[in-house]
C-alpha cells in the first residue's frame, strides 16, 4: 500500500513517443562486403589495376575476334611485318598474326594461372579445414607431411612432373602446378581455423548435432575466404610467371597453340632485328602481373580488418 | 636448442629422402626405356639395359640406386655418353654457384639499404620511388628484362659483353637479371619490419634516453627487422637457383642450370634424376642452415 503510493507521487512524466526516435538507426546498415567496397575504393591503385585487368579479360576474350586472322595461319606475304594497319601488333617470324596470337596466348596463359591457382586454393582449404578442426593425431600428421612436401623446391617438383606427364599440354601444367602449389593454402586455412573453431558459433553449431563436414564447410572455410581470396589474387602473377618461366626453358605449352610466356621465348631469340614481337607480349605479362600485385595488396587492406590503418 | 635442431635436422633428412623417392619412382613408372628410339639389335639393347642396371626389379633398382647416392655415385649421363653426373656437377655447378652467390650477396645488401631508406622516408617521394622500382621488379620476370637490358647495355651501348663466363664485366648483367626478383622483395620485407618495429616500446625508450635517430636506426631498428628478415633467405636461394636456368640460358652461361635445361629438354632421365636431387638436397640444406640460424638468433622460436 505505501510503495503504490509513493509510486503515484513520484515525479516521473510519462515521455512523448517521439523520444524513441533516439534509439533508431538513422545510417543505413552496412554489410561486410559493403564494409570491404568502402575500404578497396581507398586504394586508387588497386581500384585502377582491377580496371585494367577487366579491360585485359575483355581483349583476351574478344580481342581475336576484332580482325579477320586466326592465331596459326601463315601470311607469307607479310612475314615479320611491323604493326601496320592490318596488323595491329605486325606478324612473327612465320607470318602470323600476333594481335590475335597475344589474345590467344593471354587466354591460355590466363586460364592456366586461374585454374592452377583455384584447384590447389580448393584442395588446400579442405585439407587445412580438416587438419585445424579435427586437430591432434591428424593434424599433426598432415602438417608433418606438408612441412616434407614444402621442403622440396616447387619449381623443380613442377619440371619433373612436366617431364613425367608429358609436356606442351595445358591440363599438363594445371595438374603440375596444382600437385605442387596446395601445401601453402593448406597451411594457411589451418591457421585461420584453429582460431575460429573455438569460438561460439562454432560451438553451438556442435551443440545443435552439426557433422564435423557441415561445420567445416558451411561454418568454418566460409570465415577463411577473406584471406584466401588475397591469396589467391597474389598467386595467380606467380602462375603467370611460372608458365612464362616453362615456356622459356622449353617446357611450356606446345606450338602452335601460343601463350604468353611461350610468345617471349620465341621473339626472345629474334630481338635485336623485331624488337617489338618480344615487348608487345612482354609488356602484358608485366601489366597484368603488376595489376594482379597491386590489387592483392589493395584486397588484403580491405579485407583485414586488422590491417586498416 | 638441441630439440630444436634435432627435429628440424630430422625433418630435412625427411624431405631429402621423400625428394628421392618421390624422383625415382615418377621417373621409372615411365613407359618405356631409354633405348626406345634407337634401332639397334636385340642382343645390343639387352646389354645396354644389363650395362645400365635397368634390367633388375624396379625395387632392386631402387636400392641400387640408393646405395649409390650415399656413397656419392649420382650414375651417368645418357647423352654425354659415360660421363658422370658427379663430374658434371663438379665441372659447372662452380660455375652456377659463384654466379648465385654474387647475386644473392648483392641483392640482399641492395634490398636491405632499399628498405631502410624506404621506412625512413615512409610516404614521402624517395618511399614512393624506391616502391616503385620495388613493385617493378616483381612485375618484370628474368626472362623480360634479360633481353631488354641484354640488348641495351650489350649491343646498343656496347658496355658490357653480351654473353660469355670469365671476366668481372661478364658477371655484371646476369647477376643483375639474377637478382632483381630477391631486390624487389627484401626492399618491400624490410621496409615493412623497419615500420613494425618503429612502434614498439624499446623505441620510445631510445628516444627518451636521447639518442640520436641514426643511433636509433643502426642500433635498434636495424638488429630487430633483420630476424624476420632470416626467413627470406630460403625463398631468395630458391629464386636464385631456379632463375639460372633462364640467365644462363639468356647469357650463356656454362653453368649447371643450362645442363639441367638441356637434360629436361633432351629427356636425359638419369642427369634429370641426380640434378633434382642434387638441386632440392642444396634447397634443403639451406633452408635447414636458415631454421638452425633463427633458432640461434631469436630465442622464442626455439620453445615451440
Amino acid at each position: 500500500m505505501e510503495r503504490t503510493k509513493a509510486w503515484k507521487t513520484f515525479p516521473f512524466a510519462k515521455l512523448e513517443r517521439s523520444g524513441m526516435e533516439a534509439e533508431e538507426m538513422v545510417r543505413p546498415h552496412t554489410s561486410y562486403l559493403k564494409d570491404v567496397w568502402r575500404a578497396f575504393k581507398r586504394r586508387k591503385t588497386a581500384l585502377v589495376s582491377a580496371v585494367i585487368l577487366l579491360i585485359l579479360v575483355v581483349l583476351v576474350l574478344f580481342g581475336p575476334m576484332m580482325n579477320p586472322y586466326n592465331y596459326y595461319s601463315n601470311d607469307y606475304t607479310a612475314i615479320n611485318s611491323p604493326p601496320t594497319a592490318q596488323h595491329w601488333f605486325g606478324t612473327d617470324t612465320l607470318g602470323r598474326d600476333l594481335w590475335t596470337r597475344v589474345w590467344v596466348g593471354g587466354r591460355v596463359s590466363l586460364l592456366i594461372a586461374i585454374l592452377a591457382t583455384l584447384f590447389p586454393f580448393l584442395i588446400g582449404m579442405v585439407m587445412g579445414g580438416i587438419s585445424g578442426y579435427f586437430g591432434g593425431k591428424v593434424d599433426m600428421i598432415m602438417m608433418r607431411c606438408i612441412d616434407i612436401l614444402m621442403g622440396i623446391p616447387a619449381m623443380i617438383y613442377n619440371i619433373l612432373l612436366i617431364v613425367v606427364l608429358g609436356s606442351g599440354n595445358i591440363s599438363t601444367l594445371i595438374i603440375a602446378f596444382t600437385l605442387t602449389g596446395w601445401m601453402g593454402s593448406a597451411r594457411a586455412a589451418r591457421g585461420m581455423v584453429l582460431q575460429i573453431k573455438a569460438r561460439e558459433f562454432v560451438m553451438a553449431s556442435k551443440t545443435l548435432g552439426a557433422s564435423p563436414a557441415r561445420i567445416i564447410f558451411r561454418h568454418l572455410l566460409p570465415n577463411t575466404l577473406g584471406i584466401m581470396v588475397v591469396g589467391v589474387t597474389l598467386t595467380i602473377p606467380m602462375i603467370i610467371f611460372a608458365e612464362a618461366f616453362l615456356s622459356f626453358i622449353g617446357l611450356g605449352v606446345a606450338p602452335p597453340n601460343p601463350s604468353w610466356g611461350q610468345l617471349i621465348s620465341i621473339a626472345a631469340e629474334v630481338f635485336k632485328s623485331y624488337p617489338y614481337q618480344f615487348i608487345i607480349p612482354c609488356a602484358f605479362v608485366s601489366l597484368t602481373m603488376l595489376c594482379f600485385n597491386l590489387l592483392g595488396d589493395g584486397l588484403r587492406d580491405a579485407l583485414d580488418p586488422k590491417l586498416r590503418a | 636448442m638441441l630439440r630444436y635442431a634435432l627435429k628440424r635436422i630430422g625433418i630435412a633428412l625427411l624431405t631429402i629422402f621423400a625428394l628421392t623417392t618421390i624422383t625415382f619412382f615418377l621417373l621409372h613408372l615411365l613407359p618405356g626405356d631409354p633405348f626406345l628410339n634407337i634401332k639397334v639389335p636385340v642382343a645390343i639393347q639387352e646389354k645396354q639395359m644389363a650395362y645400365y642396371g635397368l634390367d633388375k626389379p624396379i625395387l632392386q633398382q631402387y636400392f641400387i640406386y640408393l646405395k649409390n647416392l650415399l656413397t656419392g655415385n649420382l650414375g651417368t649421363s645418357l647423352k654425354y655418353v659415360g660421363r658422370n653426373v658427379t663430374d658434371i656437377i663438379a665441372d659447372f655447378f662452380p660455375v652456377s654457384a659463384a654466379l648465385g652467390l654474387i647475386a644473392l650477396f648483392f641483392a640482399e645488401l641492395i634490398g636491405m639499404t632499399f628498405g631502410i631508406l624506404s621506412a625512413q622516408f615512409k610516404n614521402r617521394w624517395p618511399d614512393y620511388l624506391l616502391m616503385f622500382f620495388a613493385i617493378l621488379g616483381i612485375a618484370l620476370p628474368s626472362m623480360v628484362i634479360g633481353p631488354l637490358i641484354r640488348y641495351f647495355f650489350g649491343v646498343e651501348l656496347r658496355l658490357l659483353p653480351v654473353s660469355g663466363w670469365g671476366t668481372p664485366e661478364q658477371i655484371i648483367m646476369p647477376a643483375f637479371v639474377l637478382g632483381l626478383a630477391t631486390v624487389a622483395a627484401n626492399t618491400r620485407m624490410m621496409r615493412a619490419c623497419m615500420l613494425a618495429v618503429t612502434t614498439q616500446d624499446y623505441i620510445k625508450t631510445a628516444q627518451a634516453k636521447g639518442l640520436t635517430p641514426t643511433q636509433i636506426v643502426m642500433r635498434h631498428e636495424l638488429k630487430n627487422s633483420l630476424v624476420p628478415m632470416l626467413a627470406g633467405i630460403g625463398p631468395a636461394v630458391a629464386s636464385v637457383m631456379m632463375g639460372s636456368f633462364v640467365v644462363e640460358k639468356i647469357f650463356v652461361i656454362p653453368g649447371l642450370g643450362k645442363h639441367f635445361v638441356n637434360a629436361v629438354t633432351t629427356l636425359d632421365y638419369p642427369l634429370i634424376m641426380s640434378l633434382t636431387i642434387f638441386y632440392g638436397t642444396i634447397l634443403v640444406t639451406m633452408n635447414l642452415l636458415v631454421d638452425l640460424l633463427y633458432g640461434v638468433v631469436d630465442p622464442r622460436i626455439r620453445l615451440d
